[in-house]
């Protein structure tokens, strides 16, 4: 990296919302209560007024809220949520997702080419200690693969950020946060119907202290970024990868073969998971963690590809915008889903 | 007033990246179990033409008062009902007067003796009927169907044809119309144009010892109408078109120029009156601003409406792009179909007209055309008619010769039904 990536903030008055952020409840100000708006001191864990935790926050549970307009800036949506005026449907909330924590952000689109985005994300952030992050991908070729996912992430980072909160080992409770999401996952699926039972991938980090621990089931990747460079912390759990690890096919063949996003682990009712793997480290220097679906990887398969079109000394939210933005110009094919994470290097998150 | 309509859209709704034109099939049916409305709250005025044309072959007067007389007698008790008779004038036959009069065993035997008394004599102003029609239609005061049988045999060569427009736009939607031809001497086009300016059917009557039945069946279906001037609204996104909006079954009906503004992007086409049990396909084609692949549209929404402005059944007309080409080449069977019948009177209309002003090699090739689709859906009483007026030597690729010799009645038959339809999978 030519330049040092942002350092991760202490406080939300070092956030860096931008003018259109989309979402202003994610903005937390320590000034007054996120949940109920009471006016809160720094020093509070709990909001006196409604008993929030005040030193946990989080991105939205269920995913984000509704929209209220459509692209055409009608406001008028028919029964079935059609525009009154340009008569396209009402946008899906998660068309385009931003969320932005101090030190960490993320952006979840639905791509150029698919209907919905399957993808979810989910992050947070316990003041002091550390965060958690999650990106769940929904399996196309399953029922509800969105809800799949959303439940996937809610349920994930409840874990944990419980964990970073009481300094639990990361490792141990990213096996706990990827069986309670497969159980949660497991529980969507319809009775008899195994075959397209709701599934999603798993991937997620929880950076506390200075240690980093990724975690990861399926094909969503994770990248350290870093001055000296950049590296993959994850192996895909798909038969290509399978294939070329075993030597049958090359790195080159395994992306264009038709197997190479077949899945030979996952979360769901019909995935028989024993755990997730997992890479704990040490973070020495600052950095950059990047969580990401296959809808950018697939355009930026090397952490050299990625390295070279990072933007520098921006915060993390526009560097989820500009990888995104990366992929939606590469062709959008699938949905894009990004998390960035400072690592600040020595004394944790 | 009772009826519901059960409203159902066929079309493939996944288009290809940058596709603009959307085209479905609108099924609307007629449900619930609406009685037919009051017999009171009905009027019929059935026009006979008197002109000088009439008295030859004497049979032929004969035959339209015989039919007439039919016709009142199947008029139900309390039916509002007026006899008007047309020459280059028109004028009220019965009852005296300009109104219209209850049917009863005393006013329809009143009437079938002024019917019988009828002598030819004079030219052919069909406006005018239709006007006088218009004006003993407007002393009724009852809600139920207003109807109007017209019988002729001749042209209508004493008014213009933009005198008969003005008229027709001026009556249009205020009662319908059947129009029956009697022998070949009248003009196929001229029927058709008030016909289906009136939304009502047009047929010939080659042999006037049908007329009876023919009469009979038209009073039976007008009177046994439960709504009447039902409208079909069209709803479509900012930026859309209407390409058109025809009837496409049980007969084709261009309703394209007859929409009447009724809200923002949203207009209303004349549908007449339904009866309980009815159904009726139309082809509705948008065209949208394409969106992006991926995204759905709500390309149009169809709505059957009431004179008083309730919505009386919904149907949507939906648009998805996508670069799946497995789904966006899909064909709806029911557009596919209608777009083939619409096709099939269009190459009939055009192979006759190009016959009748002697371009051999356009007639050969639109009835060739006109027996191949025929042939394809299975259209065995338009390909019998096609028969008589050429000679198929091949259906499947539409090989045809001109036949020399047609019967004036067989060509027109072939003309006036060739926009009659049938659905799918009912051919």
């Amino acid at each position: 990296m030519t330049g040092p990536p942002q350092p991760p903030d202490t406080g939300p008055a070092e956030d860096h919302p931008t003018d259109d952020d989309p979402r202003e409840e994610h903005r937390m100000s320590m000034e007054t209560c996120p949940e109920c708006a009471a006016p809160v001191s720094p020093q509070d864990r709990f909001c006196e007024e409604c008993g929030r935790n005040l030193r946990v926050q989080r991105t939205t549970v269920g995913g984000p809220e509704t929209v209220a307009r459509c692209a055409c800036g009608g406001e008028v949506f028919d029964a079935d949520g059609f525009c009154g005026n340009c008569g396209r449907a009402r946008p899906s909330a998660r068309d385009r997702v931003e969320f932005v924590l101090p030190g960490l952000a993320g952006v979840s689109d639905r791509g150029k080419r698919r209907q919905r985005n399957e993808d979810s994300m989910a992050f947070g952030r316990v003041r002091g200690r550390g965060v958690a992050a999650v990106v769940c991908d929904g399996v196309a070729s399953s029922e509800r693969a969105e809800q799949a996912s959303q439940v996937a992430v809610d349920t994930a980072v409840d874990v944990l950020l419980t964990a970073v909160q009481s300094g639990t080992d990361p490792e141990a409770a990213t096996k706990d946060a990827v069986l309670a999401a497969d159980a949660a996952v497991a529980r969507l699926a319809r009775p008899g119907a195994d075959a397209v039972a709701p599934s999603c991938t798993f991937v997620s980090a929880v950076v506390a202290d200075d240690t980093a621990t990724v975690g990861w089931v399926g094909d969503s990747r994770a990248y350290l970024v870093a001055e000296a460079g950049a590296a993959r912390l994850t192996t895909d759990d798909t038969w290509a990868a399978q294939l070329v690890a075993e030597g049958v096919l090359t790195e080159e063949e395994a992306l264009t073969d038709r197997r190479a996003h077949v899945l030979s682990r996952w979360l769901g009712a019909d995935s028989g998971l024993e755990g997730p793997q997992a890479v704990t480290f040490r973070v020495e220097t600052p950095g950059l963690l990047v969580l990401c679906s296959d809808g950018l990887w697939n355009y930026l398969p090397e952490p050299e590809d990625l390295l070279a079109v990072l933007p520098r000394g921006v915060p993390p939210i526009e560097v989820a915008r500009e990888l995104v933005e990366v992929a939606l110009k590469s062709g959008g094919h699938d949905n894009i889903t990004v998390v960035v994470v400072t690592l600040r290097g020595g004394h944790g998150a | 007033m009772g009826l519901d309509f059960g409203v159902e859209v066929f079309q493939n709704e996944y288009l290809p990246e940058g596709q603009a034109q959307v085209d479905a099939i609108v099924t609307v049916t007629a449900t619930g179990t609406a009685a037919p409305a009051p017999v009171e709250g009905a009027a019929e005025v059935l026009i006979i033409d008197t002109s000088g044309s009439m008295r030859y072959p004497p049979t032929k007067l004969a035959a339209a008062k015989q039919a007439t007389e039919v016709a009142i007698d199947t008029l139900r008790d309390g039916v509002m009902f007026a006899v008007v008779q047309g020459t280059d004038e028109a004028e009220v036959l019965y009852p005296r007067g300009s109104g219209l009069v209850a049917a009863s065993p005393h006013t329809r035997a009143g009437a079938k003796q002024a019917v019988a008394r009828l002598r030819a004599d004079g030219g052919t102003a069909m406006g005018r009927w239709l006007m006088l029609a218009d004006r003993v239609l407007a002393t009724h005061t009852g809600g139920g169907p207003r109807h109007a049988i017209l019988l002729t045999d001749g042209q209508n060569q004493h008014e213009t044809s933009q005198q008969l427009a003005r008229t027709l736009d001026k009556v249009a939607g205020r009662f319908t119309v059947d129009c029956r031809g009697v022998g070949t001497d009248w003009e196929v086009a001229e029927l058709r144009r008030i016909s289906e300016a009136m939304l009502g059917t047009v047929d010939i009557v080659a042999d006037p010892a049908g007329l009876a039945e023919d009469f009979r069946a038209m009073t039976a279906a007008a009177m046994g109408k439960a709504v009447a001037d039902v409208s079909l609204r069209l709803w479509t996104p900012e930026g859309a078109e209407v390409v058109f909006l025809k009837q496409a079954a049980p007969g084709l009906l261009d309703l394209t120029g007859r929409r009447t503004e009724s809200g923002v992007r949203t207009g209303d086409y004349p549908t007449g009156a339904w009866a309980a049990g009815e159904s009726r396909d139309y082809h509705v084609s948008v065209r949208v601003k394409p969106a992006k692949v991926g995204d759905r549209m709500l390309a149009a929404r169809a709505s059957l409406v009431s004179p008083g402005g309730e919505v009386l059944g919904q149907g949507r007309v939906l648009a998805v792009w996508t670069d799946d080409t497995a789904l966006s080449t899909r064909i709806s069977p029911e557009v596919a179909h209608h777009t083939g019948q619409a096709e099939l009177a269009s190459a009939i209309q055009e192979g006759l007209e190009a016959r009748k002003t002697g371009d051999t090699d356009t007639a050969t090739a639109r009835l060739g055309r006109a027996v191949k689709l025929a042939h394809e859906s299975g259209r065995t009483d338009t390909a019998k008619l096609l028969a008589k007026v050429v000679e198929v030597q091949d259906p499947a690729t539409g090989t045809v010769r001109l036949r020399a010799g047609v019967a004036d009645a067989d060509e027109m038959t072939l003309d006036t039904r060739s926009t009659v339809t049938r659905r799918v999978g009912k051919g």
